[in-house]
């Protein structure tokens, strides 16, 4: 079975049921998760093999429902918490900022607190400036939390294992624009491990580091840019916190070019501070200016031409880096 | 009070409950509990660490703000001493003496403030954040209403695993106007989970007269709207406020859900260290300070002739020793290390 392709949807309810069969303290909690099947059908079927005790529908509270995974956690349970669209952390953010990633460090170190929290983020379909945010990066400034963006079926399926095995607070972002993607999953271990990037693709130009949607993109631009004769490497962390900046560093060795890209606007985001903390350790590296190719810093918009405007383009990623090359 | 503010300006509650008959029971009046003793032992315990506390920020020896809860020891020692092992207790900012209740050491209390190695979370929580999980103290928080979902989860743990424990939190009466407390008690009463909402009204949320922020008068009515009992109790009467948590923890443990509690309590010192507490009408410390749980535990205790005057003085004796000896050990600890900082963050 595990060489059958399935989509990145399906590959949330194989993995939440996959952790759920290895350890009986994993329980999901979440709005519509159980009898409806989830708001993106991601936790289908999970309901019926499972039941109510270990599939719990709440009401729409998403503070009580980080809350109550944290202290769930904190009592002996792995507790999965889905918040249905991540613009919703707004409401919870307390729960997440100030007890849940606070929690052991505030106690002196008397609990771990393995809470997994999913979070639907992403732009592209329409949702308009309330559903379509990629919010992993307003929990950037906060310690203790570990977030994971996956972008591929198989990352997404073994990011998934890791964060619900790991003994601290992660955030596992999914994407709404990636959910047809098909993959497949390895044969052997499928568990992926916080904080080990992925090379997608190797090239001696320059480091294109992207995650999620974005990291589709920066492939096509790779080919793009092979055309022209520019041989991009590309890089997708998985994580953020933890992030790989070794591979990042290895691959500058070769490239002395990076181009970061993101979908959310430049400041307070993980490409200025991957970027921040590549030129402050590794000045000696670089032949040219490092690139954020980011968002436009607006909300998201709703009308077809505006939000493809505002997300990165595989066009715009080539021109950028066209520029550096050429720097 | 603050300036332009008369005391016959208090707002009245938009929503006054008629006089209602008193949920069953068991008070002072009804007879002593056999362990009053020990009970009055460890509020005096409390009420010495509280004025502990005040003296040695005078001195400078802690850090920040603290928030002080001389007046309301019945309620934590009430309510704490009707649980048992494997229950769990979240408190606030204002959680000294529900931590101590608890069973936490008076020195590792200390220790904390004074942020020390050996403090109850050695040093990294202080005063707001006293934590001792080996003793079912699972936390104190300094947001306000924040816990409450935590205590959720906790229930639910106890629920899920089958524990049979019940999970117990104390807030202000001002937590009743955030929305996590509508979102935690809604939530533990469709789960049925076993927890107890004990509110400590104080009467003052902050510097705000109830009255000025809440349309109710009677805060236990809130309950009704989750589908649970809410039950009033003089939170200055040790053994009343026992009783009703052991009824709750009873129901609780049998898979009768929630319950909802209203103690009437008084905080005879100021919000915070910065808090003279102006905004008092007239009167109305001094009509507290003459219900003062203490007072009334050490005075049923003689009336029923159980502790001479003499025996009372010594239990007083031995309060205020623990009291010192422990602040004493603690302020002779070492500070945490320098690696402690980035040690706890992550497991």
């Amino acid at each position: 079975m595990s060489d059958a392709e399935l989509n990145y949807r399906h590959a949330i309810a194989r993995a939440l049921a996959d952790a759920m069969d290895e350890d009986e303290r994993v329980i999901l909690i979440g709005e519509d998760i159980g009898a409806a099947g989830g708001a993106f059908k991601s936790t289908e079927g999970l309901f019926e093999r499972f039941g109510p005790r270990r599939v719990r529908d709440t009401p729409i509270s998403e503070q009580a429902i980080v809350g109550a995974a944290t202290g769930a956690a904190i009592m002996g349970l792995r507790p999965v918490a889905e918040i249905m669209f991540a613009d919703f952390a707004g409401v919870c953010f307390d729960q997440i900022a100030n007890q849940l990633a606070k929690y052991r460090y505030m106690t002196g170190g008397q609990v771990s607190v393995p809470v997994t929290i999913r979070m639907t983020n992403g732009a592209g379909a329409g949702f308009g400036a309330q559903h379509s945010q990629g919010t992993e990066n307003w929990f950037l400034n906060i310690p203790g939390l570990k977030i994971a963006v996956p972008g591929t079926v198989p990352d997404l399926y073994g990011i998934l294992r890791s964060a619900i095995r790991d003994p601290d607070p992660v955030l596992v972002f999914e994407h709404k624009a990636l959910f047809a993607l098909r993959g497949t999953l390895g044969d052997h271990d499928q568990v992926v491990p916080l904080g080990v990037a992925d090379v997608v693709r190797q090239g001696g130009d320059v480091t294109i580091v992207a995650t999620q949607q974005m990291r589709h993109r920066a492939v096509e631009a790779a080919d793009q840019l092979a055309a022209q004769g520019i041989q991009a490497t590309v890089i997708d962390p998985r994580t953020l916190v933890p992030f790989d900046d070794a591979t990042v560093v290895a691959s500058l060795r070769a490239t002395s070019r990076l181009a970061v890209v993101q979908e959310a606007p430049a400041d307070g985001s993980w490409g200025s501070s991957l970027i921040a903390r590549m030129l402050t350790e590794h000045f000696e590296l670089f032949d040219a200016p490092p690139v954020l190719i980011a968002a436009s810093p607006t909300p998201v918009p709703y009308a077809g031409n505006l939000e493809a405007a505002w997300l990165p383009s595989s066009d715009r990623i080539v021109a950028e880096v066209c520029k550096q090359v050429q720097y | 009070m603050p300036a332009g503010l008369q005391e016959d300006a208090l707002p009245e509650p938009m929503y006054v409950t008629p006089p209602q008959p008193a949920a069953s029971q068991e008070t002072l009046a009804d007879g002593l509990p056999d362990d009053a003793e020990q009970l009055l032992l460890r509020m005096l315990e409390i009420r010495f660490f509280e004025d502990q506390v005040k003296e040695l920020f005078t001195k400078g020896l802690v850090r920040g703000s603290t928030h002080l809860g001389q007046g309301q020891e019945a309620v934590s020692v009430g309510a704490c001493s009707a649980l048992r092992a494997g229950d769990t207790m979240t408190c606030t900012y204002r959680g000294h003496a529900a931590v101590l209740a608890m069973g936490a050491p008076l020195d590792r209390c200390f220790g904390e403030l004074l942020g020390k190695a050996d403090g109850l979370c050695g040093g990294k929580g202080g005063s707001m954040h006293f934590t001792d999980v080996s003793i079912g103290a699972i936390g104190s928080n300094a947001i306000v209403g924040a816990h409450l979902p935590v205590t959720v989860g906790a229930a639910l743990a106890a629920e899920h695993l089958g524990t049979g424990a019940v999970a117990v939190a104390f807030f202000g009466d001002g937590a009743t106007n955030i929305g996590a407390f509508h979102e935690s008690l809604n939530l533990a009463a469709i789960w049925r989970l076993p927890a107890i909402f004990v509110i400590e009204n104080n009467h003052y949320g902050e510097y705000s007269p109830l009255a000025s922020t809440t349309p109710v008068d009677q805060l236990a009515r809130r309950a009704e709207s989750y589908g649970m009992p809410g039950v009033q109790v003089d939170g200055n009467d040790v053994a009343a406020v026992r009783s009703v948590t052991r009824a709750a923890a009873a129901k609780a443990r049998a898979g009768g859900g929630p319950t909802l509690i209203e103690a009437d309590t008084y905080r005879q010192q100021g919000h915070s260290r910065s808090d003279a507490g102006a905004y008092r009408p007239p009167g109305e410390l001094e009509a507290w300070l003459a219900r003062d749980p203490i007072l009334r535990l050490e005075e049923a205790l003689q009336a029923t002739g159980r502790v001479t005057p003499d025996q009372l003085a010594a239990l007083r004796a031995e309060a205020a020793v623990r009291v010192a000896e422990a602040c004493a050990r603690a302020q002779a600890w070492p500070e945490p290390t320098a690696d402690a900082l980035v040690q706890d963050v992550y497991a």
